[in-house]
């Protein structure tokens, strides 16, 4: 029998709970004004301006100091930011932008359309790598007031409504820039921009302090009245300061892939593996087209048949992945060709493959013995190449694992083509013309270029497709020729396409009003705010 | 005195010499420049844009080239830029070294009392299990790798018991200001410095120990004891201070060290000093700054290493005057 005394306990811890939970609820509707965040970036980038020290750390921290043309929502559709509006003409060569008025850079200059027009032609298609060909068919950019901007294209382009987001597409004051060397001007490492934060200071090896903007242009934000960017270079030590809440938010796959599931049962903390849609990283195994043994497909095709995506998905990376079906990843459904040619895990095929291209199993039972380049961005790489091993020794491929430093590595995969086969990952971007076409088209067989065809795949066909890509405009025709992209890279497979990986960022309960959709993390923290220490 | 330490200076030109000309050859021999670097971290990168890059650093000439450039600004102690940075390699040098003296001084010399304290005690003591136990504990400070510790120690003393701060210099989002920053930065020194100092009490308390015992069976403590001495004024007056003379010289090599053992801990504390510096212009390949480095903690160590020296024959008159 319940007593008297059970009963009130029960029910008054009860009440209790709801009180609580409303008390929960109304502290993640109404936004508290003030407080300091404190987030993580690593590593500590050379600059702070994301369109002139292009690294994902520059990304995140710019994103709040700097607004661009366009912000993106959940379903990436531009939404006004600096410009209010925007209209395309029907020959798709002349794009107008009003601008927002009353927009002050940090320094009390006014933001004109002189500041878009210098950004566009004199940083973004003269310095941004993605941009001289994201931007290529921009051949002019007119002011013909302070609030409108038009740009003259020599042909229609879609691409460009996928990279007009601040960080991609940086709007910089022309008045600190103009006449400077761009990439040595001083306002690299102070930057002055237009959003929400403002930048206060910046002490190397330790930190980056951002205030609040009193004049930023959304009135009543940001809500936050500082954010501290601290630089914490042991993985370890990152995990620790996320759990005793000395660290609020850290982006970028902060702590290992094997200390998440750690993380994910604090109660204190949330593991969010969503908001990289567009960035929309993804990991491969490039095949050195110009070595010998890779010259039949049928041997490219065996390896791919050799591999597990599915185990490399949930053993290697501990399921913050997936497999990929091809080189676009299958959450951009705009873009993804569903039925894609599959090559699943079948080692007996993949051997019947070799022996048909006459790589036979010699005396000591080995069929080939090849390099394999390990990609250097961080363990989980280091496992998936000795996975790669392993699962390519049984099928009689004997496979020295090649490990670098990230200097050394870019060097032999991308200057010197010193490797048989390489693993790495590389962003497929929302529009698979910023990210993805680059790793097939035979144009961007460019020495010393990062990120650039490895492979030295060269098809007529394939050029032929990604040619047509550029040009054309109607959204069905070009999603035709996209997926006629990912068939023909899924049936030569001059690399093989492995995985979609999740990133993933840590951050306290306490912190709310993150920008929803596929940008997440690097949009700006003008909406976040912290809840009190107490209500956590 | 004065033709002693002349002589020691001149020695000293050749050393610097070769460790230039070594410093310059071996950094240039890694694969990979600052550009690389560059264009990895932007995912992307145009041969164009990769020219512009090398021309501006003034990679793009021959390594001979190169090389009289830096030996004509090392000629005038010009550091050089650090084109990574945008800022003279000297300013950010200068920028690190009071963190990273601040951390090294105080773990050594909470090393050096504690350290020489147990190495004495343990020497010295009558009761029979205290020598094995100092030599154990000292055994495993110096073994444990120190990356190791510095976790350990933050997992206890942030995460668990939430007394001390995990990382960094100063609690950059309170803002404190006089002896509330000077508190706030102790509060943060005590993690990494007993992590640093865990090594070289160790050092310290093994050295102490040989060489106080060495000096326990000499004549002159002997005479000192028959004399009538207490065990306590033989211990204080005679045998402490010859056992010393071995823990300056260690002193010296240690402080020479300086930079080695806190590259770990200042990483793994995210301690902004001179060690984090040197660790990122390795991974940027920023070699102007890392050659700074370098040569900066080279000439600091052939420095500390002279007045070690001198101190020596301070102590030891015979030194000085030996030819």
């Amino acid at each position: 029998m319940t007593s008297r005394r059970q009963f009130l306990e029960v029910t008054g811890a009860g009440i209790g709970a709801t009180l609580l939970s409303m008390a929960g609820w109304a502290a993640e509707t109404t936004p508290v004004q003030g407080g300091t965040l404190v987030a993580n970036v690593l590593p500590e980038p050379a600059g702070l301006v994301a369109g002139i020290n292009i690294s994902q750390p520059a990304v995140v921290i710019s994103a709040s100091i700097f607004d661009g043309l366009v912000r993106y929502d959940k379903d990436f559709k531009p939404q006004p930011q600096l410009a209010e509006s925007w209209t395309e003409s029907k020959d798709g060569k002349t794009v107008t932008f009003r601008l927002r008025r009353g927009v002050k850079w940090h320094d009390g200059q006014p933001f004109t359309s002189a500041d878009v027009q210098y950004s566009l032609l004199e940083v973004v298609k003269k310095i941004h790598p993605r941009g001289s060909s994201t931007f290529g068919k921009v051949v002019a950019v007119d002011t013909p007031d302070d609030y409108t901007v038009v740009l003259r294209l020599d042909g229609p382009s879609v691409v460009i409504w996928a990279a007009l987001f601040g960080t991609e597409t940086q709007i910089v004051p022309k008045h600190l820039y103009a006449g400077t060397n761009v990439m040595a001007n001083p306002w690299n490492a102070k930057p002055v921009g237009t959003g929400a934060f403002v930048f206060k200071e910046w002490v190397r090896g330790s930190h980056v302090i951002l205030e609040r903007n009193p004049n930023y242009w959304d009135a009543g934000k940001p809500h936050l009245d500082k954010i501290v960017f601290k630089f914490i270079p042991d993985a370890g030590a990152r995990a620790a300061a996320l759990e005793n809440g000395e660290l609020h938010y850290a982006v970028t796959n902060p702590v290992p892939e094997s200390d998440v599931d750690r993380l994910r049962k604090n109660p204190q903390l949330v593991v969010d593996t969503k908001g990289w849609e567009a960035p929309a990283p993804m990991f491969f195994v490039d095949f050195n087209m110009e070595r010998p043994q890779f010259k039949d497909v049928r041997v490219r095709r065996a390896f791919a048949h050799a591999l597990d995506r599915k185990a490399l998905a949930d053993n290697i990376w501990y399921g913050l992945a997936t497999p990929a079906q091809g080189p676009v990843p299958s959450y951009q459904k705009q873009f993804f060709k569903p039925g894609l040619p599959q090559y699943e895990y079948d080692p007996a095929r993949a051997e019947k493959l070799l022996d048909e291209a006459g790589v036979k199993r010699g005396a000591d039972g080995v069929r080939l013995r090849i390099n394999h380049l390990v990609s250097p961005y961080g363990p989980v790489y280091q496992r998936a190449g000795e996975y790669f091993r392993q699962q390519l020794g049984k099928v009689g491929v004997e496979i020295t694992l090649v490990n670098y430093d990230l200097p050394t590595w870019i060097r032999k995969m991308y200057t010197d083509y010193d490797f048989d086969t390489a693993a790495g990952w590389y962003s497929a971007y929302p529009d698979p013309q910023i990210g993805v076409e680059r790793r097939y088209w035979s144009k961007n067989i460019r020495k010393g270029s990062v990120s650039s065809n490895a492979c030295r795949y060269a098809s007529p066909e394939m050029d032929r497709i990604i040619e047509a890509i550029h040009d054309e405009v109607n959204p069905a025709k070009r999603k035709a020729l996209i997926g006629d992209m990912q068939t023909l890279a899924q049936v030569d497979v001059p690399s093989i396409n492995l995985l979609e990986l999740n990133f993933y960022a840590v951050y306290s309960k306490r912190l709310q009003g993150l920008r929803e959709g596929p940008l997440r993390f690097y949009s700006t923290l003008a909406d976040a705010w912290l809840t009190p220490a107490n209500a956590a | 005195m004065p033709g002693y330490l002349f002589k020691r200076l001149l020695q000293m030109v050749p050393v610097a010499l070769v460790i230039i000309v070594m410093n310059f050859f071996l950094l240039k021999m890694a694969p990979g420049d600052m550009a690389d670097v560059i264009a990895g971290e932007a995912g992307a990168a145009t041969p164009e844009f990769m020219a512009a890059l090398r021309q501006q650093f003034g990679i793009d000439q021959s390594l001979p080239v190169q090389f009289g450039h830096y030996l004509q600004k090392i000629a005038v102690l010009d550091l050089g830029w650090s084109f990574r940075a945008n800022e003279s390699v000297l300013n950010l040098i200068l920028g690190r070294l009071p963190a990273t003296a601040l951390l090294v001084v105080s773990a050594l010399a909470v090393a050096l009392v504690v350290g020489t304290a147990l190495g004495a005690f343990a020497a010295l003591a009558r009761r029979r299990w205290v020598d094995p136990v100092v030599s154990l504990l000292s055994a495993i400070g110096f073994a444990t790798p120190l990356f190791w510790v510095g976790l350990m120690l933050i997992v206890l003393f942030s995460v668990k018991l939430g007394w001390l701060p995990s990382s960094g210099m100063y609690d950059m989002a309170a803002s404190h200001e006089g002896w509330a920053h000077a508190l706030d930065v102790l509060r943060h020194l005590v993690l990494p410095g007993l992590c640093l100092s865990l090594y070289y009490l160790a050092v310290y308390a093994r050295l102490m120990r040989a060489s106080v015992r060495e000096v326990d069976r000499l004549d002159f403590v002997r005479t000192a004891t028959a004399k009538g001495l207490s065990r306590f004024q033989v211990v204080r007056r005679h045998i402490v201070p010859n056992a010393m003379l071995s823990i300056v010289t260690m002193t010296g090599l240690q402080f020479g060290a300086l930079l080695s053992g806190s590259v770990t801990i200042e990483t793994v504390f995210a301690w902004p000093g001179l060690g984090q510096l040197a660790l990122y212009a390795v991974t940027s390949r920023d070699v102007n700054l890392l050659l700074g480095i370098l040569l900066f903690s080279s000439f600091f160590v052939m420095v500390v290493n002279l007045l070690t020296d001198l101190l020596y024959s301070v102590l030891d008159p015979r030194i000085g005057a030996a030819p």
